[in-house]
């Protein structure tokens, strides 16, 4: 206001301007992680141990965490292989420009379109009297006597899926886009078939985005509660699910042994986000 | 390598040598509608049963129950109020941040961009954990009533889309000349608050407006946080038609995904028109 006070307002502004932002981040994200890191490091009796770490090999711990680390891996592989093949088909695959933009606009939806309806949609195709399990059964095959259930592990990996792949195109597009035209242009003038070019010059290229794209969606996919949720109501061993029983009640009868479980999600989650952001890195040297 | 059948003039375009032979073209059509089988069969189904309500004919009986189902409207409102409580939240901390850190403390952006990445760390299970722990019990106690839960909720909510809110938010800065802007609205006398509010707002908008879209499209029908809050937003009231309605469920399901195509739709229409600009 005053040409007078500005001077003092100026150096004080200075850190004043991001104050709200630490307060508010401190207030909402850093503290309740940090109570829950404080909690699962405090024995019963109040002292500082390390037990709650170690009783994380309880065998319903493993179980959800076995099943958790399962069912991402396997959803980040495949989202990753077949949202690449997408991306590569609309983008290098000469699709036209409508299917490229009319994909990445799809993803975008797609990616968001997480939780309960995702769940809800898939009953209505796969549950009990979805569409397809109809279809199979007028074809004469019962999908739910062959040991397919949509509730279980293969079904929760086909709806996982749903997500995994949009995210995949979306991150891996602007890779694709990054390859530049005149490797391939000097690869071909040195005599390479576009089978070497791919081996030897744009596959090394964009290996460290496709892997580090698969790593988020490994993360995307553990740390997903809601899908799950909505669709197993809990009778699934998941991580996530896990946590969520253990707040509604302590079902491990061990409240220590919980907030470990959350920090360990949390250890994972940070891990593969670390990598995700080294390989990023390594990747934008190239397609920066 | 294959001759291009019209000239070309724009060398981005020319698609000379990478240009994609039949058989590359056959694997890509072949790969492209094996993909939009597999996403479009489940939004096909739903929607085939959402017609289905009535007995012998197709119509739009399912989403004439979900609208008139008492509790479809009030926990929808709630959840729009919500988001919006929670864009406009996010909104006044990240703008202001965003901008300082650009244009005064370019040494804290990476402690700043860390931080705003780390709900992307923390999954939504294990933040409601922390949250109902802090808060819930003395002193604090936050989680006693359900207006002070709902503050909660919306502070939540905020903290979530500070990932898409920074990204967003920064990208606009970086696309102006922010230093100038400011020097220029300094020099004819404007205070911090007239530049924020008059300069950079403005010039924010298209940044903003994808920011606060896509929040809205992930907050709309949060689950997680809202159930462990007790709260009767969208998502619960959604989790709980699903177990125990028929036909109302694919209604629901397909009125969820045009909100979010609607929010999506919107983002792509702004940022195309602010890149014509």
């Amino acid at each position: 206001m005053g040409g007078a006070r500005r001077p003092p307002r100026f150096r004080f502004g200075r850190y004043l301007g991001v104050l709200p932002f630490f307060v508010f981040s401190g207030l909402f994200l850093i503290g309740p992680t940090v109570i829950l890191a404080y909690r699962s490091l405090e024995a019963p009796d109040g002292s500082l141990t390390l037990d709650n770490y170690r009783s994380l090999t309880d065998p319903n711990v493993m179980a959800a965490y076995g099943m958790s680390i399962r069912l991402s891996l396997l959803t980040a592989l495949i989202g990753g292989v077949f949202g690449f093949l997408l991306a590569w088909a609309v983008s290098l695959g000469g699709l036209g420009r409508s299917s490229r933009s009319g994909l990445s606009t799809f993803s975008g939806v797609a990616s968001n379109f997480a939780g309960v309806p995702l769940a809800a949609a898939f009953i209505f195709t796969l549950g009990r009297i979805g569409v397809i399990t109809s279809l199979f059964e007028w074809m004469g095959v019962d999908l739910y006597d062959t040991g397919f259930s949509l509730y279980g592990f293969w079904g929760l990996t086909l709806v996982y899926l749903f997500f995994q792949f949009p995210l995949m195109v979306l991150v891996i597009l602007p890779a694709l886009d990054g390859l530049k035209q005149d490797w391939r242009e000097a690869a071909e003038n040195l005599g390479a078939t576009p089978r070497q070019y791919w081996r030897r010059v744009a596959f090394p290229i964009l290996l460290p985005s496709i892997l580090g794209t698969m790593i988020l969606l490994f993360g995307n996919a553990f740390g997903a509660h809601a899908t799950a949720y909505a669709l197993t109501g809990g009778s699934i061993p998941l991580a996530t699910l896990l946590i969520g029983q253990q707040i509604s009640g302590d079902v491990l009868n061990n409240p220590g042994l919980g907030y470990a479980v959350a920090m360990g999600m949390v250890f994972i989650m940070a891990g593969s986000i670390l990598i995700y952001s080294i390989l990023q890195r390594r990747s934008e040297r190239w397609l920066g | 390598m294959t001759i291009s059948t019209a000239p070309v003039p724009v060398a981005a375009e020319a698609p000379a040598p990478g240009e994609p032979t039949k058989k590359r073209r056959l694997w890509a059509w072949l790969i492209f509608i094996g993909g939009a089988i597999y996403f479009l069969v489940p939004l096909g189904a739903t929607f085939y049963w959402s017609l289905r309500a009535e007995k012998d004919v197709l119509g739009f009986e399912a989403y004439r129950r979900l609208f008139e189902d008492s509790r479809f409207w009030p926990s929808f409102t709630e959840s729009v109020v919500n988001a919006v409580a929670a864009i406009i939240l996010s909104l006044l901390i990240i703008v202001p941040t965003a901008y300082w850190v650009t244009l005064r403390l370019p040494k804290l952006r990476p402690v700043v961009e860390f931080i705003t990445l780390l709900p992307f760390v923390i999954p939504a299970v294990v933040l409601v954990f922390g949250l109902i722990r802090l808060y819930g019990r003395p002193p604090l106690l936050l989680t006693r009533t359900y207006g002070s839960s709902r503050v909660l909720l919306v502070c939540a909510y905020a903290a979530l889309s500070f990932p898409y809110m920074f990204r967003s938010v920064d990208n606009g800065l970086r696309a102006m000349d922010v230093r100038s802007l400011t020097e220029a609205a300094q020099s004819l006398g404007a205070g911090w608050a007239t530049i924020l509010r008059r300069v950079i707002f403005p010039n924010l908008r298209v940044a903003l407006l994808s920011g606060a879209l896509l929040t809205f499209a992930i907050v709309i029908g949060e689950l997680t946080i809202a159930l462990f809050m007790a709260q009767h937003t969208f998502g619960p009231y959604m989790a709980e038609l699903t177990r125990s309605k028929v036909y109302e469920p694919s209604a629901m399901a397909v009125v969820a995904f045009a909100i979010t195509w609607v929010a999506m739709g919107m983002i792509a229409l702004i940022t195309r028109s602010g890149q014509r600009r």
